[in-house]
């Protein structure tokens, strides 16, 4: 299969692991894998602020991008974000409609429709769980909210997970409450934000997890932020980058990365 | 015993208390410091949560239920006129008196009119929000009419001279030792020996309004819906309070928002099972009382209905917004957004509180601007979708949520500072040139991370996330650039 | 109409029109531009049959959940006894009934029996002990009965709301097992009460505790099956 990468705004310029990490999973699962190299972001920030005028080039920008690639043969679109893909999917079409531009709704609906969280591309599209991954660690999940009740993910990234070759996967006490990230929520209302991510932290310290995964560089962004501050010694990984993992090492490791920062 | 409710009344403004006096971080501010609220919301909506979930798994149809609650009330909206004016012609036509209010002002003027009609100085009344909303208690007391609340939880609050936080249990902020302690200290005659046992506590609730009940010659209620084929009204409670005010009086008087109404008597088949489940997680509360105007022998011989619009009309213009006046006030909203629970429903400022509160107020109120505290409300939220999950009528509360924060940065009457950052994004963000210089101009903030390679602290506003979490240094390498290194193309 | 009461009325007719106007208006702004289609997919009919067995069978578990007290009874003819035994239990000097309560129900009780025709007083119906009703509807699922206030056999409201002990009997033929079926057969032109266990709160701390301003004690004969 052909598939183009959505490394999304975040993955391209702060945590680049996670797309590597998709790209070099889907590599090896045998796929061709394409960049869109015009691609900048989503709009998701501009949306859920409430900047849905301003949001509209970046959406058309988005949507024009993919929508090349779909006609120059992509047989489908991936991004290692469930919050990414829940704006394409549930918030492209409603900008462009908003606006009076129901050509633009349209093509985004086009898109929207090949577009894929990568536990939804692997789960559902390409029918496989076990990805013949290796990583032995003690693993806890946590749901981001926009992957479980925007894109009803469910339980394929556990499914994903369970197949993992020397993971010991730990439950996450109240797993689907929100980690309290929320794009600008969190600077804007900083400190409930904090207080949901204490609780957060609390459950994942409960786990006994050595690593917490999620399906979003965001919210891991947020929870390891918490935990780093903590000194707590659990890291936050990213789910692409536990599937590449194989008994050669992680998948990553020819990331230039300074030791301090893994 | 005393009336005076000491709540922060906002007289100037005719909408009533749809309006707080702080934005909404500030108020969060003080009530996240407030460890014992945390605990006691903490705990209250956790045991909701679980209730809920139990009896909602019992219904098999719980989702076609849910499509039918949202459909029924979407065509009542596209009716409303139509079906006020019939529920008008029924409640009429069975000897009841209807009367329209514009706003909050005016439908406590029609109360307190009609309570001074009947010569009475004081009223029992029946936990309402439509009342709330208009401060009737407050316009009662300044006519000299003292108005004693009946449910539980609003006795509490009116006890301690508090303000409501949930719909549901308006004085779900405070345990049983709190409330204890504003029983012995509020009620005259009160035994000394009270305990913090609920059972002893409502008890003394019981024993505090008895004579009262017996005696009281005027009921002030709201409604849960009012069946407009029928003039049918109905009043879901659960410890009888209702019935007594319903029933005993001789005068009642009941407000309601327009929004209240539903087309037909079948239509209680839905909502009776989706409001008890997903209020107080019961398959059914104790008691729900229905009345048709005035019935010859049977409860009050005197009956007024009191429409309510304050501010309705102006959701119900908007297309999406509107879904909001779908809102059966179950509550379930609030009690799993995360939020709510650590914040508690005064940091709301509105008496609506909770995510359907924070898509509620702003639409009821409009926005005038960016200082304006309800400007604050859509952004109280991490947009985690938990409300819509749990929301009978399936009310999209997300997206309402951004349309209301789109709404807010509309008001902008001058441009922000975050406007100004937006809009330069924005056009870093649909020009991919401009994007790589951004995106190379952020690895600068690897000098500010250090050798640790970690931020720790970073100048206002993003100093509201350095307070609490560390921030990775930008990568030396983008995704970009790795890219090109590995497969050999230009991105 | 003195002159005051007819400035009154006008002022009234007057906010209705502008009330209704911006309602009007507001609903064109509004409407979606395809109209509205009502679903009614849920279950209309419940699990189980009205009437039957099965279906008194859950009624009994749902009431006893919610702390009401269940006297199954095979026939009518032995309502009376169950009746007696409540009342002697709950040691009641005096009964409220309905005009329209078959008198053979409280065969035995020789404590006093105030009949609600002519209507008793709030002060009589508060120094009685309990009330004994039929009921117009009872619901499985949800442990719930409904009083009509019409029926002769259940009577106006206040008398089901004053006295601190409710015993209401049901009969086999009006239990049905869902909501839909109990509203489908209800008349609402006349006062319904909707009762599921005693009276209740879950006002401290979203914990469901009995015993508030309604009765207190709550006591179902179900006749049948």
């Amino acid at each position: 299969m052909r598939i183009a990468v959505v490394a999304t705004c975040l993955g391209d310029a702060m945590f680049p692991q996670a797309p590597i990490a998709t790209v070099q999973l889907l590599e090896r699962l045998g796929h061709e894998v394409v960049f869109p190299a015009d691609q900048t972001c989503c709009g998701q920030m501009h949306v859920n602020t409430g900047y849905l005028d301003t949001a509209l080039p970046v959406v058309r920008h988005h949507v024009e991008v993919f929508g090349r690639a779909l006609d120059d043969g992509v047989d489908a679109i991936v991004a290692p974000s469930g919050s990414c893909v829940g704006c394409v999917r549930h918030q492209h079409a409603m900008v462009a409609r908003r606006a009076g531009d129901e050509g633009l709704a349209t093509a985004a609906e086009q898109g929207a429709a090949r577009t894929y969280e990568l536990s939804e591309l692997l789960v559902d599209v390409l029918g496989v769980t076990d990805v013949g991954a290796y990583y032995p660690h003690r693993v806890t999940y946590h749901p981001t909210c926009h992957s479980l009740r925007m894109l009803r993910v469910g339980d394929k990234p556990l499914q994903l997970l369970r197949q993992v070759r020397g993971l010991q996967l730990v439950e996450l006490p109240d797993a689907e409450v929100c980690c309290g990230f929320g794009g600008t929520f969190a600077v804007k209302n900083a400190e409930t934000s904090t207080a949901m991510l204490a609780d957060k932290m609390a459950n994942v310290l409960t786990s006994r997890a050595e690593v917490c995964t999620a399906g979003d560089s965001s919210c891991l962004m947020h929870i390891g932020g918490g935990l780093s501050r903590l000194r707590s010694g659990v890291r936050t990984v990213h789910l692409a980058e536990i599937l590449a993992s194989t008994d050669r090492g992680d998948a990553t490791a020819d990331v230039i990365f300074e030791e301090a920062s893994r | 015993m005393t009336t005076d409710l000491g709540m922060p009344t906002v007289a100037s403004d005719p909408h009533g208390h749809l309006r707080g006096t702080e934005s909404f971080p500030e108020a969060a501010h003080r009530a996240l410091a407030d460890t014992q609220l945390r605990r006691n919301l903490g705990h209250a909506t956790r045991t909701i949560r679980a209730k809920r979930a139990a009896v909602v798994g019992e219904v098999d149809d719980w989702e076609e239920l849910r499509r039918a609650g949202e459909t029924i009330k979407a065509d009542t909206m596209a009716r409303l006129p139509e079906l006020l004016v019939q529920l008008e012609e029924q409640v009429t036509a069975r000897g009841g008196v209807v009367h329209w209010a514009r706003d909050a002002e005016e439908a406590n003027r029609i109360v307190v009119d009609l309570v001074r009609g009947t010569g009475a100085d004081e009223v029992v009344k029946v936990k309402s929000m439509a009342t709330q909303e208009t401060g009737l208690n407050e316009a009662l007391e300044a006519a000299g009419v003292a108005a004693f609340e009946t449910d539980l939880a609003e006795l509490i609050v009116q006890l301690s001279h508090d303000r409501p936080s949930h719909f549901l249990v308006p004085a779900i902020h405070r345990n049983r030792a709190e409330i204890r302690e504003i029983f012995l200290r509020e009620m005259p005659d009160v035994d000394p020996s009270l305990t913090d046992e609920p059972r002893r506590l409502a008890m003394a609730a019981r024993a505090h309004l008895r004579r009262k009940f017996l005696t009281a010659r005027v009921g002030i209620s709201g409604v849960n819906f009012a069946v407009a084929e029928s003039g049918t009204l109905s009043v879901v409670e659960s410890e009888g309070n209702g019935r007594m005010c319903l029933t005993l009086p001789d005068t009642l008087i009941t407000v309601m928002g327009v929004e209240k109404v539903v087309p037909t008597w079948r239509d209680l088949e839905v909502f009776l099972q989706l409001l008890p489940r997903s209020s107080t997680g019961e398959r059914m509360n104790p008691y729900t009382s229905t009345w048709t105007g005035v019935t010859p022998g049977d409860g009050p011989q005197t009956f007024h209905l009191v429409l309510l619009d304050n501010g309705r009309s102006n959701v119900l213009a908007s297309p999406d917004g509107r879904q909001a006046l779908h809102c059966i006030r179950c509550s379930a909203c609030l009690n799993v957004c995360p939020v709510y629970e650590r914040t508690g429903g005064h940091a709301y400022g509105s008496i609506y509180p909770g995510p359907i509160g924070a898509v509620l107020s702003p639409q009821l109120t409009g926005i005038s601007g960016p200082d304006d505290v309800n400007a604050s409300l859509p952004y109280a939220s991490s947009l985690c979708g938990a409300c819509f999950d749990a929301c009978p009528v399936r009310i999209d509360i997300p997206h309402l949520l951004v349309q209301q924060r789109a709404a807010a940065i509309d008001a902008h009457t001058r441009p922000t500072a975050q406007d100004a950052t937006m809009r330069a994004m924005a056009l870093a963000m649909t020009t991919p040139a401009r994007f790589r210089l951004a995106e190379r101009a952020l690895g600068l903030g690897r000098v500010l991370a250090g050798r640790k390679q970690r931020i720790t602290a970073l100048p206002w506003p993003m100093s509201g996330w350095t307070n609490a979490r560390d921030l990775p240094a930008p990568p030396p390498e983008t995704f970009r650039q790795w890219w090109s290194r590995t497969h050999g193309e230009d991105a | 109409m003195n002159a005051r009461e007819a400035g009154d009325a006008a002022q009234r007719s007057s906010t209705r029109e502008i009330v209704l106007a911006r309602l009007r208006s507001a609903r064109e702004a509004g409407n979606p531009a395809t109209p509205v289609v009502v679903t009614r997919e849920f279950a209309t009919r419940g699990r189980l049959a009205p009437g039957t067995a099965e279906v008194l069978d859950r009624l009994d578990e749902t009431l006893t959940d919610y702390k009401a007290t269940v006297h199954r009874v095979g026939s009518e003819a032995e309502v009376a006894r169950a009746v007696l035994k409540v009342l002697v239990d709950a040691a009641a000097a005096a009964v409220v009934v309905p005009p329209g309560l078959p008198g053979a129900w409280l065969d035995g009780f020789d404590g006093k029996v105030r009949r609600d025709g002519p209507p008793l007083s709030v002060v009589d119906l508060d120094t009685t002990d309990a009330v004994v009703t039929a009921a117009a509807v009872a619901i499985a699922d949800t442990g719930t009965f409904v009083l009509a206030a019409a029926a002769p056999d259940q009577g106006r409201r206040a008398i089901t709301l004053v006295p601190d002990h409710h015993v209401c009997v049901i009969r086999a033929a009006d239990v049905v097992c869902s909501v839909p079926e109990a509203v489908a057969r209800l008349d609402p032109s006349s006062p319904l009460t909707f009762v599921s266990g005693p009276s209740a709160t879950s006002d401290i701390e979203l914990d469901r505790v009995e015993g508030v301003h309604g009765p207190r004690r709550l006591d179902v004969v179900l006749v049948g099956p």
